[in-house]
């Protein structure tokens, strides 16, 4: 498990557009490097992030989607620098969760979910 | 060639590299293809897009970057995506960002490599199809990549 540090506010006014920062402990080896061997370092990358917004669903109402909306996403290269890291802003409309995703080479994927809270 | 003559060229040749001005680079022919191939035939203006980035960079493995972009962010007006293209690393792509109207500000900041001196162009796709593009130069001191 990659270690993630993500940033976002804990309550927001109605409309307030919030900014996220989202951060992850990874080498992005380029497999371009050698090691001190001479030997080529295998390419190791984060390939592809997501955020996705689950609104917080009355406990009364069918819940309709749990997938939430995408509100933002990255597909990275090798020209993004080590530990990778995105800020991106959001509009806050309903209070809800955030849903960050990570995924990349050899079977990378994590999940972290934040709560926002809108008053 | 004497010191006296030599100091005085060399100052000359300073005050060219400061008054070069800042504005309005011509864009690689790299650069031009990758944009116009993201593009797909959609008509590619520049403006609109402002890409901040040190124009020195003492070294390359980790340097800033923020795209922000000219619009009101409403569902019937928005960036749907900012794409970042290099000229000289040994892969063109930087990275691709979606968005949408949910984000209420078209901004993205992130940290890439630049393995040597080179242009960069931010692109950006509004949802009616158009793209605007800026580009920068930078110079690199110390590169990424290829070295340890």
């Amino acid at each position: 498990m990659a270690r993630t540090l993500i940033t976002v506010p804990r309550t927001a006014r109605r409309d307030e557009i919030i900014e996220i920062r989202a951060l992850v402990q990874h080498s992005m080896e380029t497999g371009y490097r050698r090691s001190s061997e001479g030997d080529l370092l295998p390419r190791d990358l984060i390939r592809r992030f997501t955020c996705r917004f689950v609104p917080r669903v009355a406990a009364n109402s069918s819940a309709t989607s749990t997938a939430g909306d995408l509100i933002f996403a990255a597909t990275f290269h090798a020209a993004i620098a080590a530990n990778p890291y995105l800020s991106f802003n959001l509009r806050a409309t309903t209070s809800g969760t955030l849903v960050f995703s990570w995924e990349g080479d050899n079977g990378l994927a994590q999940t972290e979910t934040v709560s926002l809270l809108v008053a | 060639m004497k010191r006296r003559s030599f100091l005085a060229s060399s100052a000359g040749l300073v005050a060219s590299v400061i008054v070069r001005p800042v504005a309005a680079i011509e864009q690689s022919t790299v650069l031009t293809a990758l944009v116009k191939e993201y593009a797909a035939g959609a008509v590619v203006r520049e403006g609109r897009v402002k890409f901040d980035i040190a124009r020195l960079v003492d070294n390359g493995n980790s340097v800033p970057v923020e795209v922000t972009v000219d619009s009101p962010m409403t569902p019937q007006q928005h960036v749907v995506g900012i794409t970042l293209f290099n000229e000289k690393n040994p892969q063109n792509d930087v990275a691709q960002f979606s968005l949408s109207h949910l984000s209420g500000r078209a901004r993205v900041a992130t940290r890439i490599r630049l393995a040597t001196t080179q242009q960069l162009v931010a692109v950006a796709k509004m949802n009616d199809g158009s793209c605007w593009t800026h580009t920068v130069e930078v110079l690199v001191t110390v590169s990424s990549c290829i070295e340890e």
